[in-house]
């Protein structure tokens, strides 16, 4: 008996709409097992993870302020993807928006300065994430490396960087020591939605980004050059669309949202510039973008659920002291089975129980 | 392992193959309706229909790629019931498709062994290769990669490859759509030669006299129905015409206030380097061509036909913008989209991947070429109604059939999805027009009013550049006829003038006359 994987001649509607679930599901099955092998109750510690944070109206507003960065990366990333381009560093660009922003809020500190510091800030972290993200991007359309390797590469500069700014030009004088930032002043940061809340503005900038995407694939020819350079690459230069601009423009766009939801979680949430400000956010958008089927919409439903995991983390930790390393398991777990049942779409599974027999010879 | 069933010895008793009230349907569309068939051991059977008959859709679903709706299968004499193609391999149906699905970098005995189901060792496989290839005259080295190979070599791989299971029942669909007049003749001499052997074979081609010589008994299909099955030999080329289309034919007539104007495309000591070792260079192209002319451009496919398509379209650049002048605009260094907005148009050979993205709906695949004029932007914003508009003009003026207004291109079949790219660009008006193989694969009634189109664009003023495989083709609509051999492309000589016997040497590299040969020398 042998089970074969055997190409689909037609491609499966229904499955690439219930890949997602498919995933969702093995996944939880695998995390029950993983949970009963720690010697945990599987089925109240995945209620802990998955019911109790959406319960109350704390849990909620963190999953929202969780989610915020998450879909905003993704987004972008996912036009890169439809584009055929490999950006696997945006958590390098996520931080070096919010080191760009920042600079802002530093040099500003104490000043009288109006309410545009905020804006400005923002312009400023999409610039630095654009041009972070195009130095993989230059190098990919000059010189043809990977950028995959590049971009990913870039993450640990990126990292050291701040790490460097905030134990020395950057450090709080009055911060006993530690590497941070002094407290942004209050035209610096992100406001609150609901006063005394966790609910912040960027959750709205998200919702908008969200949209201006959906737009722009949809009903734009920038949107559908993007999508031809990706599904049919001779097609697209049969159609004069220049894929190594469409490379550099969606390595920019994805570069300045990731930059863009850095300085809203600093300036926002965290409220100063401090090493680990991102649990991997950059990272976990990637997954965001494939279950979410590279679609604005789904991304918005990806990235809720994917912060949904990272806030019942923490409460299973503190419940349950399960460590917080699970969630990273889950995550990777997730993304694993969502390929995975992606290539169900164009193969299926087969049992054969005897392999026929081949004739040798041509009589 | 048993050896063969009863039911194996008895085939002069049982069809081979039946299928009996056979239903395929796409949505509410049906693309094959109770079709019952026949194929007998030592038979050809062709299937024929016009473009969008079902036929692709009825020798699918014979080789387990798809599921039919309704109806079933008797595999001598007993019900079949295919779970996918591996297991029709198994019972002993062979296939070899349109499009060929073999990888450029891989050696003819890699590309074999990867389509294979069997556990053999490599090397077992590569004798059996040569040994195969050896007996029914179908030379191949193993050893040779496919880039180095003509399409008619690469037909044969497919074909050794699916003799190599030593099937019983072999299908090909439009085989020789490809393949020059020798090629095809080799072709059948293998076909007759399986026949003989007792093995029965299904035959999908558009070419009528070539059914008509080489098959046996012919089932044609109309709308997805059967609607006769007869003997070929005993009918014409026009009475089987008539068959598919349920009427008469229409002849293509050439316009008869057909005028030459200014030149519209002049090309002007074009030489291009090979982008990848893959390709052809191109050698001092030289020609003009007028409004209201067609120049015809003969060869064996892969002696750069692509590459000047390429250079033409500017998919690939010039380095000096003068080497090609459009509508008196020095054009050698703009892009597709600018040489468009010029006023001319393309049609490329390749229908999916390169004409259209197959996974996007017809409204999108109008706007990937007409984006660039036509209205269909606006501000950035795409006007879908503009784009679902050309569809919609397309079809009605072309005839396209399809399952539903705005479907996806690889869910046409081959034929209409070729009326539909080229009713694109015809409906644009373009001043300029190259097209390549314009009528590969489509139908008689099809063909007729395609090259009809392009002959009234050519008496409207255009321009126009027909490369074809098909010499009739040529000789029905081109005004004057110029050969491709390695990358270069012989003086243009008047159709009238151009014998197949000339034609033929050009395409095999010698050259007419004196001056030429020596040119030839030195190139
Ligand atoms: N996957 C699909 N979904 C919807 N409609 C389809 C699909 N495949 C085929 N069709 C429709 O079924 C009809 C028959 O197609 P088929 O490919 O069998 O035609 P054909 O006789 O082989 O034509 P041609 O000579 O042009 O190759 C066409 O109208 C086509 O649009
Ligand atoms: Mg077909």
């Amino acid at each position: 008996m042998q089970l074969v994987l055997e190409k689909r001649a037609e491609r499966s509607n229904t499955i690439a709409l219930i890949s997602p679930l498919i995933a969702i599901g093995l996944t939880l099955v695998t995390m029950s097992i993983l949970f009963a092998i720690l010697g945990k109750n599987p089925i109240s510690a995945l209620g802990v993870y998955f019911i109790d944070p959406l319960t109350d109206s704390y849990s909620l507003q963190e999953i929202a302020v969780k989610a915020t960065p998450l879909v905003m990366i993704a987004i972008g990333l996912s036009l890169c993807y439809l584009a055929n381009a490999w950006n696997i560093g945006a958590e390098g660009q996520f931080l070096v928006g919010a080191v760009a922003g920042s600079w802002l809020a530093v040099k500003t500190q104490g000043t009288d300065a109006g309410p545009w510091v905020l804006p400005a800030m923002m312009l400023l972290a999409a610039i630095g994430g654009a041009l972070y993200a195009l130095i993989p991007a230059i190098c990919k359309v000059r010189f043809g490396a990977s950028e995959i390797l590049t971009s990913l590469m870039l993450v640990y500069v990126a990292d050291l960087l701040l790490d460097y700014l905030v134990r020395g030009p950057w450090r709080d004088p009055k911060g006993f020591n530690f590497p941070t930032t002094a407290e942004f002043d209050p035209v610096a940061a992100v406001p609150v939605l609901i006063e005394g809340g966790r609910l912040h503005l960027g959750g709205v900038i998200a919702l908008v980004v969200v949209a201006a995407v959906a737009v722009l694939l949809g009903k734009t020819i920038k949107g559908f050059e993007i999508r031809v350079v990706g599904a049919a690459p001779r097609a697209a230069r049969f159609g004069g669309f220049n894929s190594n601009q469409l490379i550099l423009l969606t390595f920019a766009i994805s570069g300045a949202l990731a930059g863009l939801a850095g300085i809203i979680e600093v300036a926002g949430p965290v409220g100063h510039l401090q090493p680990g400000i991102s649990p991997g956010y950059g990272f976990t958008a990637i997954i965001v973008a494939f279950l979410g089927r590279l679609n604005p919409v789904g991304i918005l439903i990806a990235g809720l659920f994917l912060a949904l995991t990272f806030i019942g983390g923490e409460q299973a930790q503190i419940a349950m002291k399960i460590p917080l390393d699970v969630t990273k398991v889950f995550q990777g777990i997730l993304l694993f089975y969502v390929l995975a049942c992606d290539s169900l779409i164009l193969y299926r599974f087969k049992l054969i129980f005897a392999s026929p027999k081949v004739s040798s010879g041509a009589h | 392992m048993l050896d063969s069933t009863p039911a194996e010895l008895d085939t002069g008793a049982a069809p081979l193959l039946r299928t009996v009230g056979l239903t395929k349907r796409y949505g509410s569309f049906l693309a094959n309706e109770a079709i019952d068939i026949d194929v007998w051991p030592m038979q050809i059977h062709a299937l024929l229909g016009e473009n969008g008959a079902g036929k692709s859709t009825l020798v699918k679903a014979i080789y387990g790629l798809i599921q039919p709706s309704e109806g079933e299968m008797r595999w001598q004499g007993e019900k079949m019931v295919l779970s996918g193609p591996s297991e029709a391999r198994s019972r002993g149906i062979g296939m070899v498709f349109q499009h060929f699905s073999l990888f450029d970098n891989l050696t003819v005995a890699e590309n074999v062994a990867l389509g294979l189901d069997g556990k053999e060792s490599f090397k077992d496989m590569s004798a059996r290769l040569e040994q195969v290839s050896r007996v029914y005259g179908l030379p191949l080295d193993p050893k040779r990669e496919v880039w180095q190979l003509s399409v008619g070599e690469r037909q044969r791989i497919e074909i050794v490859r699916a003799l190599m299971q030593n099937p019983k029942f072999l299908i090909l669909d439009e085989p020789t759509a490809v393949l020059t007049p020798q090629e095809a003749d080799q072709l059948f001499v293998v076909l007759n030669r399986l026949k003989a052997e007792g093995r029965a074979i299904l035959y999908i081609s558009h070419k009528l006299e070539e059914v008509k010589r080489l098959c046996d008994t012919a089932t044609i299909l109309r709308g997805g129905r059967k609607v006769s099955t007869c003997n070929p030999k005993a009918e014409t080329a026009a009475s089987l015409a008539r068959m598919m289309v349920g009427g008469e034919i229409k002849e293509v007539r050439a316009p008869a206030n057909r005028r030459t104007t200014i030149p519209r495309l002049v090309v002007n000591d074009l030489s291009l380097e090979p982008d990848d070792p893959h390709s052809v260079r191109l050698r001092n192209i030289s020609f003009e061509l007028k409004g209201g002319e067609i120049l015809g451009i003969a060869g064996v496919a892969g002696n750069g036909q692509d590459e000047l398509f390429a250079a033409l379209s500017g998919e690939r650049l010039a380095q000096d913008p003068s080497t090609i002048v459009i509508d008196g605009h020095a054009a050698g260094h703009l892009s597709i989209t600018q040489r468009r907005k010029l006023g001319a148009a393309f049609v490329p050979e390749e229908r999916l991947g390169h004409g259209t993205v197959p996974r996007m709906k017809l409204s999108e695949n109008a706007l990937l070429t007409g984006h660039a004029a036509s209205g269909m932007v606006l501000h950035g914003f795409v006007n879908t109604a503009a784009t679902l508009k050309t569809v919609d003009r397309a079809t009605e003026t072309f005839d396209v059939r399809k399952a539903k207004r705005d479907p996806e291109a690889a869910s046409l079949s081959g034929g209409n999805l070729q009326k539909f790219i080229v009713g694109r660009e015809i409906l644009r008006n373009p001043m300029v027009l190259v097209v390549s193989q314009p009528t590969w694969g489509v139908d008689a009634g099809a063909a007729a009013v395609i090259r009809q189109a392009l002959l009234d664009l050519a008496a409207a003023g255009a321009a126009l550049l027909v490369t074809s495989q098909d010499l009739d083709e040529l000789a029905e609509i081109t005004d004057r006829i110029a050969v491709m051999f390695h990358g270069h492309l012989s003086e243009p000589l008047p159709t009238a003038d151009a014998s197949r016997e000339k034609l033929g040497l050009l395409m095999g590299g010698s050259t007419l006359g004196q001056k030429e040969a020596a040119h030839a020398v030195g190139a």
